[in-house]
């Protein structure tokens, strides 16, 4: 391969906290893209790939680092660097055509040329006789397609796209993963290089010729998996199955330092929990239990069974992790002795053992209840506990994290939470 | 449809902000300014020569060309504050701090007890009289039209969805193109709603702005306002009643040829896509859009518009430059000096100016006015309530009576009460009742419909699932009214009922005093204060009226409408 279109070196991205102090969502992410390349940023939701292409894009300053296009530093969005958006970003009151000809406009090129390169992209990208619809008119397929044509039409180097499959559905998401293969791998495309966000894995291992794995938490890269299958891919080739159950393995893997302390699994009173209602954990341990399973489930296998994809999957994974109703390692996952007889249970006992889990494993519901059962009135604010979490996590994280232990304190009968007063209490209405 | 809330609603969780004061004392101080310039002012002022207004019927069309034509000058400067202040306010975090709150109580000043003052300020600004007359009632009109707008435009501006706000920036636009290809349209339905309810509210001001009394002297303009005034001088209901159907024309008219067009045509700015909504239709436009001529003739100008949206060629590798740095902490450390210097000088002017021509007992008695008003206000508000949400909601939830009643609602709410006062207090002096009471169902007169047709809105809003629901469960009665209906309708109902409190305050300046010819009613209340003091030419208790009263209208929105609004947005929004 030739020069790097791309260099991206020691680059972090902090926000502000609530309580004065920084957050740190991407940190020193080194980064080359070489020219004829398709790369995939491959993560979990939260993990600042999104940041990163915002980054490459110049829609936002880094707060460390450098990011170099064709030898030059990004400070604002350059010429050449063109985005697909997840949710197509398309103008409802402009047509097709003049969507795509937006961007051509803003370069100042005379009408004619304008007129021509538009419909060349229209034409190339299969938008024939849709020129003067407007988005609200076409299906999801359709308007992502505009949002292709529109971004391929500035003749772009690079091209980034954010998750631009993830609002379609399975069908017309596999024919535009297809037909975008096709016009790369025939070179149509007046590109050079791709970027491609996702949070699917095998998209990630059809489409891409590199992957990054990040992890949350910071995003940092933890590992980076080459794909040097000959497309078109097969879903069910050998070697792509392979590939897919090596990124479940590296996903699900402990990171080395978190390892080595040992408090990987240690939740405490601060970290951030997922929102995995109890419905899930119950449908999962009724799943995992009986054959053909028997307590134990390959990742991916198991994510097909239930229909879900792997960023789904996860969290629910991460919080039976946490009530230590199953283990999660090397892409497997395994009920515990506890979740066994979680299976076996009905109802109530079900709720009891869940009450146990939660109070003995989850230190903020125990810390809520402790809270509760000291004052005199048994009640207690939302943002009292709010307060506490944001020291340690984004505003939008202890939102969440208040909000999942609400749900299983609920399900448990732990406590009470009212929402219309946003307090906490010991009662339950009777 | 749903209306924009007129008062700022989110983003402040204090009931006052340390902006909120100094937005306060500047306007305070601007009034103060106002007053004073105009008090020295009135001396040298000279009686009006003119041809005195007639009226003959004949002379109605003329009129009415007048009037709308004051209008459409305001709207146009309303357009052009809109796109600036509201803009600044929406780009500039600095200036969004005070811009925001200043707005918030612009809003609440009843301009129509200020018509006064600035009648005296224009007309010394352009010696040429009639000019200077002209110019007052065009910022009369003005400041009854703008704020709501700018209003909504910078909650637009604010909404822009991320993705397209990053779209327009990736791709390069300048920004002057992303204003005029993403802000600016995706304003524009908000917008031109409010252009709508701005243009109905301002009826009320032509017709109070175009004849009115400082001291002794009378500034008449020829419109429809100085027809209804002089046809009340004169006792003459025939000559009213011509007024009326005037004004009915004259908004019929409007409504067809200026806004159902433009209504038709921002539907294509809609950004949400609701399944189910039926497609705006204009005749005007159709035939508009189909004619051959005004396709040619407006064709070269729309290109030429296009040229100058269409961006500079930029050099491969130069990038646009960072938006929104972050400042550096000695610029904010500056403007906020400006920003307190300039509340300094206002507190100290409105302070030397009350201490030179106010006594303590005179702040009592306006506050105590007011409270009379207040009541008034409330009590008013109530039965409206009881009233028209029942009504609102019976129609609603019958798709051929709100069909048919909520145009008519909207339509009544355009019309300027004020036009049917004189009937109203012919009345009052005909059966000899009380003005302290029967004066005041003028002051809502106009703005009820407010309540009517947002609660129609809200009411054919009610899923028709839901509906089932209750059907299904055999809920009814009273039942049914409690737990369906009126929590479905309540976010609507408060911005209808925000709307028409803060229009029952500004038309207490007109309603509370009435004259028929020769006999003069009075209610007891702030704005039979304010008019008292505009008779009489006293600049120093028309200001004093004026700010007591904002003062009244912002307390009430922190108060009650705001945190109203909230809950019954968290809660009850579907």
């Amino acid at each position: 391969m030739s020069e790097a279109l791309l260099d991206i070196h020691g680059l972090r991205q902090t926000f502000p906290k609530a309580d004065g102090g920084e957050l740190l969502v991407l940190d020193g992410i080194d980064l080359e893209i070489a020219q004829g390349q398709i790369v995939g940023l491959l993560g979990r939701t939260g993990s600042g790939k999104s940041t990163l292409l915002r980054l490459i894009a110049g829609l936002a300053q880094p707060s460390g680092g450098t990011v170099t296009y064709l030898g030059q530093p990004v400070h604002g969005p350059p010429p050449g660097i063109a985005m697909v958006f997840q949710g197509f970003a398309l103008f409802p009151w402009l047509t097709v055509l003049e969507n795509v000809q937006l961007g051509l406009e803003a370069l100042g090129l005379p009408d004619p040329e304008i007129r021509k390169r538009a419909l060349a992209a229209i034409d190339l990208i299969g938008l024939d006789g849709y020129e003067s619809a407007y988005p609200r008119e076409l299906s999801g397929g359709m308007r992502q397609r505009v949002g292709f044509a529109r971004a391929l039409v500035v003749h772009p180097n690079i091209l980034l796209m954010d998750e631009p499959f993830s609002a379609l559905d399975v069908l017309t998401a596999e024919t535009l993963r297809t037909d975008f293969l096709e016009l790369w791998g025939d070179g149509k495309l007046p590109i050079k290089g791709v970027v491609l966000v996702t949070h699917n894995i095998e998209e990630a291992v059809l489409m891409c010729d590199r992957i990054l794995l990040f992890s949350n938490n910071p995003g940092r890269i933890i590992r980076e998996i080459g794909v040097d299958l000959r497309q078109p891919r097969n879903r069910l080739d050998t070697r792509f199955r392979d590939l897919v159950e090596k990124i479940y393995v590296a996903m699900t893997q402990r990171t080395p330092n978190a390892a080595q302390a040992g408090t990987e699994r240690q939740v405490t009173i601060n970290t951030v929990l997922p929102r995995v209602s109890a419905n899930l954990f119950s449908g999962l341990i009724e799943t995992l239990a009986p054959p053909p399973f028997s307590g134990k489930a390959d990742l991916p296998v198991l994510a097909d069974e239930l229909h879900m994809e792997g960023d789904e999957l996860f969290p629910v994974a991460e919080a039976m992790q946490m009530f230590h109703f199953a283990e999660v390692e090397g892409g497997d996952i395994k009920l515990t002795d506890t979740g066994k007889q979680f299976a076996e249970l009905g109802m109530d006992d079900r709720k009891k053992l869940f009450q146990r889990q939660l109070l003995t494993y989850i230190p903020l519901a125990a810390h809520i209840r402790r809270v509760l059962q000291e004052r005199a009135n048994h009640v207690a604010p939302k943002s009292r506990f709010l307060d506490e979490l944001e020291d340690h996590m984004s505003t939008e994280d202890a939102e969440h994290t208040l909000r999942a232990v609400t749900a299983w304190g609920r399900f448990a009968e732990v406590f009470a939470y009212d929402d219309d007063s946003g307090t906490f209490s010991l009662e339950n209405p009777s | 449809m749903r209306l924009f809330v007129p008062i700022s609603v989110s983003g402040w969780v204090r009931l006052f902000s340390r902006w909120d004061v100094l937005a306060v004392l500047l306007i305070v101080g601007l009034l103060v300014f106002l007053g004073e310039a105009s008090r020295n002012l009135f001396q040298p002022l000279a009686d009006l020569q003119r041809t005195p207004p007639s009226l003959d019927p004949s002379h109605l069309p003329e009129y009415a060309a007048r009037t709308t034509l004051r209008m459409l000058v305001a709207m146009a400067l309303s357009l052009l504050f809109t796109f600036t202040y509201a803009t600044l306010a929406a780009k500039n975090k600095q200036a969004e701090r005070l811009l925001v709150p200043l707005l918030d109580i612009l809003q609440s000043v009843p301009i129509l007890g200020f018509i006064s003052v600035t009648v005296v300020f224009f007309m010394a600004l352009a010696p040429g009289r009639v000019l200077g007359a002209e110019f007052a009632a065009i910022f009369a009109i003005f400041t009854s039209q703008a704020w709501n707008m700018a209003f909504s435009f910078y909650q637009s501006l604010r909404t822009v969805p991320t993705e397209l706000a990053e779209a327009s920036r990736s791709f390069r636009l300048s920004p002057w193109m992303s204003f005029w290809r993403v802000d600016v349209p995706f304003a524009m339905p908000q917008l031109i709603w409010n252009m709508m309810m701005s243009m109905s509210g301002s009826w009320f001001f032509v017709v109070a702005s175009e004849a009115i009394s400082v001291g002794n002297t009378t500034v008449t303009l020829p419109g429809v306002g100085s027809y209804i005034a002089l046809a009340i001088q004169q006792q003459n209901l025939k000559a009213v009643g011509w007024a009326i159907f005037t004004m009915l024309v004259v908004i019929l008219i409007y409504d067809q040829v200026l806004f159902r067009p433009l209504v038709a045509w921002a539907d294509r700015f809609r950004f949400e896509q609701e399944p189910g909504l039926i497609a705006p239709e204009s005749w005007v436009l159709n035939i508009l859009r189909r004619s051959r001529i005004v396709d040619r003739l407006t064709r070269p100008f729309g290109a030429l518009w296009r040229r100058t949206l269409i961006g500079h060629p930029a050099k491969d590798t130069e990038a646009v430059k960072p938006v929104s740095q972050p400042r550096p902490g000695w610029i904010t450390f500056q403007w906020s000096l400006i920003v307190f210097a300039l509340a300094a000088l206002a507190l100290w002017q409105s302070v030397s100016f009350l201490i030179e021509g106010i006594t303590l007992s005179d702040v009592g008695t306006a506050v105590l006015l007011g409270f009379f008003t207040l009541i008034r206000v409330v009590v008013l508000i109530a039965l409206a309530t009881v009233v028209w949400v029942p009504i609102g909601v019976w129609v609603g939830t019958r798709p051929f009576a709100a069909v048919v009643v909520q145009p008519i609602a909207q339509f009544l709410a355009a019309f300027p009460a004020n036009v049917l006062f004189p009937i109203v207090v012919s009345g009052i002096v005909f059966w000899k009742l009380n003005p302290n009471i029967w004066l005041s169902p003028l002051m809502i007169l106009g703005t009820q419909w407010y309540i009517l047709f947002n609660v129609i809105a809200g009411a054919v809003a009610i899923p028709a699932e839901l509906r089932a629901v209750g059907a299904n469960l055999r809920v009814g009665g009273w039942l049914w009214w409690r737990r369906i209906a009126l929590p479905a309708v309540l976010p609507y109902y408060v911005t209808g009922a925000i709307t028409a409190s803060g229009g029952s305050w500004n038309a207490s300046i007109v309603a509370e005093v009435a004259s028929w010819g020769n006999d003069h009613l009075e209610a007891a209340g702030l704005g039979a204060y304010i008019a008292q003091q505009t008779d009489a030419g006293d600049f120093h208790r028309i200001v004093l009226g004026i700010v007591v009263m904002s003062l009244y209208v912002v307390a009430i929105n922190r108060v009650l409408w705001r945190p109203l609004y909230q809950y019954a947005e968290r809660k009850f929004r579907l």
